[in-house]
């Protein structure tokens, strides 16, 4: 197994771990801490994406290197905003829930 | 309506400056507005809309002069090494569109978003005018942008732009549907991502133009597509995908509702529309492409019902534009040329575009009438607004024009655009689709009556006002509305005349009269509280068996629109979207 096809399952184990987290996990900070593990997932993918421009004699290409690195910065935004909003929510209402507040609806999460 | 070349543009075309002009005057806007604070943030707002709205003009001159798409390469730099900015026709449509709209939602809001008289600074003014105008920008980069992974960090923009309107007024419940749209729309942009990424691998370039010579139907293609279509279907709030669109944007003030609901979920609509028809119209299938036309007929059936069941006027509102939204899907399928080989740019693209404007006005000025009447009365329960017409009649003027341009009433754009749309079914003999088309007017119809009927209603003590709403915002929703109405009158230059030959014939008023009755039907029979109560007390006729059974299957569709609002339904749904995309284009060649 080549060192990139290993890294590219590692990239697929990470969105899908991610996924079901996103998917099962009821409380909002276990799903921001998700949606950062898919995102570092697709990150190494393009990571594994870059090697190929090492055939033209280069160690990699640069352009998926530049792109990751926006999109980190992107998923720390995203992060950030979405800790500050659960901050000021659980602020507001002293507990931390995405279950809509609909009367007689069983607790979602 | 120009399409976008397909050969690479090797140099910066002669009004190219003007892209970047475009991209950078409301950033600059954003970062003005911050800096310099308090008041003068509104300042700055009504400083660069009028400068953005110009700008707009520009590069429709320009773009209608040459007859060909404006490009400008950053840096000199041509793709796939640099980055391209392009505006073509679908772009000077959308960039016109944006900057009205946003300039009518800023004279709606001025004094809504007013700092304080004692004050130096507020916190909701500032965030107000910085962000409204953050949206502004990021849509101008999504218009414009020539590569995929552009329009990712654009998409990100208008999401982060977005997500605060929705808890501008920092109440838990708006605090919560924030949360909801932000994860929610996270799990969308990385789907995104994942094939953009996958795109850059199997190709190696993002560029749209080059994309799509390289682009060929292989496994890589299909996962990308279905992953990214999927990923921007949660962003736009497509049933069974919009858990997060009916609470946020009825709790948002009513200028953010306005913008979000008219521009915002249009930005990953348009991305859409470019992904299919620029990208890759040799991947996509009619199938995948009747997949999404289904669910958009499920969105105008599911969200019309479920908005007559509101007690709330902004609720009703908000699940309108999900019906609305599903509207927008209704193109795809009929894009399809009759070899059924590919989406390609012609009446059912124009159709789209036109509707998605006209949808874009109408919304704005109706969540602006309705945020007046909430203002004005300090509530907005729709059993109460009796006597609202006779107290605000121009605000009532402007939700019942905006309400007929949506049902899509003789002039207004929404018109055209089913004629349009109805002419492309009968070309590709696409039949199914022109009931849903026809069909779809009587459930909007349905809504729109039941408001008219509330505020119409007489009332026998006066109406207990809480606040004097401003004329220039009655207006401004007022000016929107009129301007959904009127689209068609500006549309018709570039549409075959014989489409709209008699808009006057008997054979059209029949058909107008058919929606209103059928609307009126539907309003009587779904509504929560009887239509006509107050008017009529006595409504032992009207509680019949057929009454009943209306208000069962009402609140069948409640509780199912209940279910798929479920965290759980709806990430479910999501990744199963992707799985059905992605069969759909492996075995629907």
């Amino acid at each position: 197994m080549s060192a990139a096809t290993l890294y590219g399952l590692c990239g697929a184990a990470l969105v899908g771990l991610g996924l079901y987290g996103l998917l099962v996990n009821p409380q909002p900070l276990r799903k921001i801490l998700s949606f950062n593990l898919v995102g570092s997932g697709v990150f190494l993918l393009f990571g594994v994406v870059a090697r190929r421009g090492a055939a033209l004699g280069m160690g990699g290409d640069p352009v998926p290197q530049a792109l990751v690195i926006t999109g980190i910065v992107v998923a720390f935004s995203a992060t950030a905003l979405a800790v500050a909003l659960l901050l000021r929510l659980h602020d507001a209402t002293g507990s931390a829930t995405l279950a809509a507040p609909e009367p007689g609806a069983p607790p979602a999460a | 309506m120009s399409t976008l070349p397909n050969a690479i543009p090797a140099l910066t075309t002669a009004g190219g400056f003007l892209l970047v002009l475009a991209l950078m005057l409301p950033l600059v806007g954003v970062l003005l507005a911050l800096v310099l604070g308090g008041r003068n943030a509104r300042r700055v707002v009504f400083f660069t809309l009028p400068l953005g709205l110009a700008l707009a003009v520009a590069i429709a001159v320009e773009a209608l002069q040459t007859g060909n798409p404006l490009v400008y390469l950053l840096g000199g730099w041509a793709p796939p090494l640099g980055v391209a900015l392009r505006a073509d026709g679908l772009s000077v449509v959308m960039l016109l569109t944006t900057a009205a709209i946003i300039l009518a939602v800023a004279i709606y809001a001025r004094d809504d978003f007013s700092t304080p008289a004692g004050a130096s600074e507020a916190r909701a003014p500032l965030l107000f005018w910085a962000l409204l105008l953050a949206v502004w920008g990021s849509l101008n980069v999504i218009f414009l942008a020539g590569d995929l992974f552009t329009l990712y960090v654009a998409l990100e923009l208008l999401t982060f732009a977005g997500v605060p309107l929705v808890s501008l007024d920092g109440r838990p419940e708006t605090l919560q549907a924030a949360l909801r749209y932000l994860l929610y729309a996270l799990i969308g942009s990385v789907l995104y991502m994942l094939g953009a990424v996958l795109l850059y691998g199997a190709y190696g370039t993002l560029d749209i133009a080059l994309l799509a010579q390289r682009v060929r139907p292989e496994p890589a293609a299909f996962a990308a597509a279905a992953l990214m279509t999927v990923g921007l279907l949660a962003k736009t709030a497509l049933f069974p995908l919009h858990l997060w669109l009916p609470p946020a944007h009825a709790g948002a003030p009513a200028a953010a509702s306005a913008v979000l609901s008219a521009l915002v979920v249009k930005g990953s609509w348009f991305l859409i529309v470019r992904l299919w028809f620029d990208v890759m119209p040799g991947v996509v299938t009619l199938p995948a492409a009747q997949l999404l036309g289904a669910l958009g007929a499920a969105a105008i059936v599911v969200g019309s019902v479920v908005a007559l069941r509101q007690e709330r006027l902004k609720l009703l509102v908000a699940y309108s534009t999900m019906a609305q939204i599903g509207y927008l899907f209704l193109m795809f399928p009929l894009a399809f040329d009759t070899a059924g080989n590919g989406p390609v740019h012609g009446a059912a693209l124009s159709g789209g575009l036109l509707q998605v404007v006209s949808h874009a006005t109408a919304k704005a000025g109706m969540f602006m009438a309705a945020g007046l009447i909430y203002a004005a009365l300090g509530h907005d329960r729709i059993a109460d607004l009796a006597g609202v017409a006779r107290a605000m009649p121009v605000t009532v003027l402007a939700f019942a024009l905006a309400g007929l341009a949506l049902m899509g009433v003789v002039p207004s754009g929404a018109y055209l655009a089913k004629k349009l749309m109805l002419d492309a079914a009968e070309g590709s003999g696409q039949w199914w689709w022109m009931i849903v088309l026809q069909g779809g007017a009587v459930f909007t119809a349905g809504y729109v009556v039941l408001v008219l009927v509330s505020v119409l209603r007489s009332r026998s003590g006066p109406l207990p006002l809480v606040k004097r709403v401003s004329r220039l915002a009655e207006f401004a929703a007022l000016v929107l509305a009129m301007s959904s109405l009127l689209l068609a009158l500006a549309a018709l230059g570039p549409v075959p005349g014989d489409l709209v030959s008699s808009p006057l014939a008997p054979k059209e008023l029949g058909t107008l009269l058919a929606v209103f009755l059928g609307g009126a039907l539907l309003a009587l029979g779904l509504s929560r509280r009887p239509l006509l109560g107050a008017a009529r007390p006595a409504t032992g006729a009207h509680g019949g068996p057929l009454r009943r059974a209306a208000v069962a299957v009402g609140g069948a569709f409640e509780l199912a629109d209940l279910l798929v609002r479920r965290w759980q339904f709806a990430s479910l749904g999501l990744l199963t979207l992707v799985v059905l995309v992605g069969g759909l284009l492996v075995i629907g060649r």
